[in-house]
């Protein structure tokens, strides 16, 4: 799954011509615009939009382009809509010191801002668990919306949860379209072009990591981050599901995740899992480290360790 | 070319057929249309809005739809309990009034898919589950399954339907070559439907309320006393209504074979609550969310109870032979069986499934007035569709509605 290439032609699962297929496609359309009328801002484009691998280098641009199009009308402001490809020789790894969060949430509020997430219904990739030291790792005896006025509170301690980019995810496999895949560089993304809105991968998600658009998501213009991706933080519409990507617009530019920059305790470390060299690989060395629900077989390239 | 304008006359003949009827008819149709009208006035505003307007987030992040479409799933596949005692035993009661029981699979699978289509998030985008148009994700997903064997299984009943009927309108004898193999060909299609279904929920490691093994046989093990129990009542109404005539010995076969899968699947109750609360592990909260609640949510409580009680009753009833034989204790039994398959396999299936989710989050759902308008109005399609097909089969099966006598009598 993790070595596919990046764009395979998907012959056999799509048969017949394209020509037929746009035919069918086409006949479909009649069906479509009645719905499309009811969900306002829908344009025969997008209606149309092909899955992410089949496009061309050429078709994406068009994408691309569009894409900036819309974003333009809708914030009033420019956005780039990026496509950076995967690196070769890089698979992306994250480690987190659970010995070192003190439940500030400032990771939580630096992804929202990054990503694009709407402020209204609020979504939030990253989560922080507040959990009893005494009853340690501990799901049913943790609590997500602590509010103190000062972290850490006494007796506990807080483990952040986001997507664990699994070498084995289960998101993945269920959903019925292909709308969500397994880049080379070990970032699941999902094709906000594509995805049908089922939720399966919710269901199927052991992290909660997967999030829903369960209305339009607002964003206003000045929070607006122009810089994205198109596998990535461009704004999302109503209905599709999205999911944190290791700010892939971010990590395929040689940056860090938004929310390693914003911890200020160091807690959360990031690098090439295929360089021995890098910070994650001496952390996966040298400490102990702890798989959350390894029990899943799900192979997270997130990792949890005690660093103290 | 002969067959092409006979076709025609069939179809123009069925739709004067449908038009026509006495005021009960009518009234019946226009209750239906108006539930449509509720639930598409719903559906508007759910799709202008988004799905917010349901009650479901991303903790619950399935419902009353999926529920409902679950369970409806079980009704379409017991249609199989008719034709197996009919085909393969030759036992000429049930054969009659096999026809009916795969007309109550096809409604039955048309508010499956519409229970699947309102619950999608962009159902502008139906077509890219659509095989050989869209991209699916063919063997992995089991939502691809579930698509390809649920149309699959809605063209073949709908095949022989349509078949028997052209045939008995046109009068002429249908080819039991064609018909047998396909009425064979429906039982693992139903068995099929059922146990993808089941599977769906079953290949989830995240949610270990649904990751047991016993859930594809208690599915199918409660659709198999549901199913039936929905034809029981349906026969005894239209033996009354209608000239048709349904032998009691039929009624009653149906009733024993309930009689067995009822007690089955009590069984298969009994042997996942024993697993759960003798092992005592973590994961016995969701079965502790569904009997008792947690920190003082009951919402699934008194539902819970209701259908383990009704179960029970059911099967008590069925098992004696004078209740099983005695009309109202029959039919309380059904009503009985009815619900509480409904309330186990929808939302006492789904909801605790997901409560608490993934990251031990409680979060207490109970449908919108959405969700159930728009659900009335995905029910609403599904009856209309069973009852404009009874309106044209009942004639046909009497041979008062042919091609030679037209509408003469109706």
């Amino acid at each position: 799954m993790s070595d596919a290439p990046r764009r395979p032609p998907f012959p056999e699962e799509c048969g017949g011509s394209p020509s037929r297929r746009r035919f069918l496609a086409g006949a479909a359309a009649a069906v479509g615009a009645a719905i499309l009328t009811a969900c306002k801002g829908g344009s025969i484009e997008e209606f149309l939009q092909r899955q992410f691998h089949q496009l061309s280098p050429a078709e994406v641009e068009v994408l691309i382009a569009r894409l900036e199009r819309e974003h333009m009308e809708k914030f009033g402001s420019s956005v780039r809509v990026g496509n950076e490809p995967p690196i070769p020789g890089i698979e992306f790894g994250y480690a987190l010191d659970l010995s070192r969060c003190i439940g500030c949430r400032r990771c939580v509020y630096a992804c929202v801002r990054e990503n694009n997430q709407s402020r209204d219904p609020q979504i939030h990739w990253i989560r922080v668990l507040e959990m009893e030291k005494e009853r340690g790792v501990n799901i049913h005896h943790a609590d997500p919306y602590y509010d103190h006025d000062l972290v850490p509170a006494e007796g506990h301690f807080y483990m952040p949860v986001q997507c664990h980019q699994c070498k084995n995810p289960p998101c993945v496999k269920v959903c019925p379209v292909r709308a969500t895949w397994q880049e080379p560089d070990g970032i699941t993304v999902v094709d906000y072009n594509w995805c049908i809105g089922c939720r399966y991968c919710m269901a199927a998600c052991p992290y909660g990591a997967r999030h829903f658009n369960w209305g339009e998501p607002t964003l206003p213009a000045g929070e607006l981050n122009p810089e994205t991706h198109l596998l990535g933080n461009r704004p999302r519409p109503k209905g599709v599901v999205e999911k944190c990507t290791f700010c892939i617009q971010r990590v395929r530019k040689g940056l860090y995740p938004a929310c390693v920059e914003a911890c200020p305790t160091g807690t959360r470390k990031f690098g090439n899992l295929l360089d021995p060299e890098s910070e994650v690989r001496y952390v996966l060395e040298h400490k102990r480290v702890y798989i959350f629900k390894e029990d899943l077989n799900t192979q997270p390239r997130f990792f949890y360790y005690y660093g103290a | 070319m002969e067959t092409l304008s006979d076709l025609r006359r069939f179809a123009l003949d069925s739709v004067r057929l449908i038009l026509t009827g006495n005021r009960l008819y009518y009234a019946w149709v226009g209750f239906l249309l108006l539930l449509l009208a509720l639930g598409a006035a719903a559906y508007t505003a759910q799709l202008r809005e988004g799905l917010i307007v349901t009650n479901m987030r991303d903790p619950v992040s399935w419902g009353f739809y999926i529920g409902n479409f679950t369970f409806l799933v079980g009704i379409a596949a017991a249609a199989i309990m008719l034709v197996i005692p009919a085909y393969i035993y030759h036992w000429k009661p049930i054969k009659e009034i096999t026809i009916l029981g795969e007309m109550l699979a096809i409604s039955a699978l048309i508010m499956c898919l519409g229970f699947v289509l309102v619950d999608l998030g962009r159902p502008d985008r139906f077509w890219h589950i659509i095989p050989f148009v869209g991209l699916l994700n063919f063997p992995q997903s089991l939502l691809a399954w579930d698509t390809l064997v649920l149309n699959a299984y809605l063209l073949l009943n709908w095949s022989v339907v349509t078949y028997l009927l052209y045939c008995a309108y046109t009068e002429k004898a249908y080819a039991r070559r064609i018909v047998e193999p396909l009425v064979l060909l429906s039982i693992p299609m139903a068995v099929s439907i059922h146990t993808v279904t089941a599977f769906l929920y079953n290949g989830l490691a995240a949610r270990p309320f649904w990751n047991s093994s016993i859930l594809a046989p208690k599915f199918l093990a409660s659709a198999f006393c549901s199913g039936p129990a929905i034809l029981l009542i349906l026969l005894q109404i239209l033996r009354r209504t209608t000239p048709l005539e349904i032998k009691d010995e039929a009624l009653h076969k149906i009733a024993e074979l309930m009689a067995y899968t009822m007690g089955f699947n009590l069984f298969l109750t009994g042997a996942e609550v024993f697993k759960e609360f003798y092992s005592g592990t973590e994961h016995l909260i969701f079965t502790r969310y569904l009997y008792f609640g947690l920190e003082g949510h009951r919402t699934l409580v008194p539902f819970a109870w209701a259908s383990i009680l009704c179960g029970l009753a059911a099967f008590t009833l069925f098992l004696i032979p004078r209740t099983r034989k005695n009309w109202i204790t029959l039919n309380l039994g059904c009503v009985l069986i009815y619900a509480s398959v409904y309330i186990e396999k929808g939302m006492g299936l789904i909801i605790p499934g997901l409560t608490p989710d993934t990251l031990g989050e409680l979060y207490f759902y109970r449908p919108s007035w959405t969700e159930i308008f728009v659900a009335s109005g995905v029910f609403a399609i599904g009856f209309l569709a069973f009852t404009l097909m009874l309106k044209v089969a009942i004639p046909i099966i009497l041979g008062e509605f042919t091609q030679k006598k037209g509408m003469a009598r109706t």
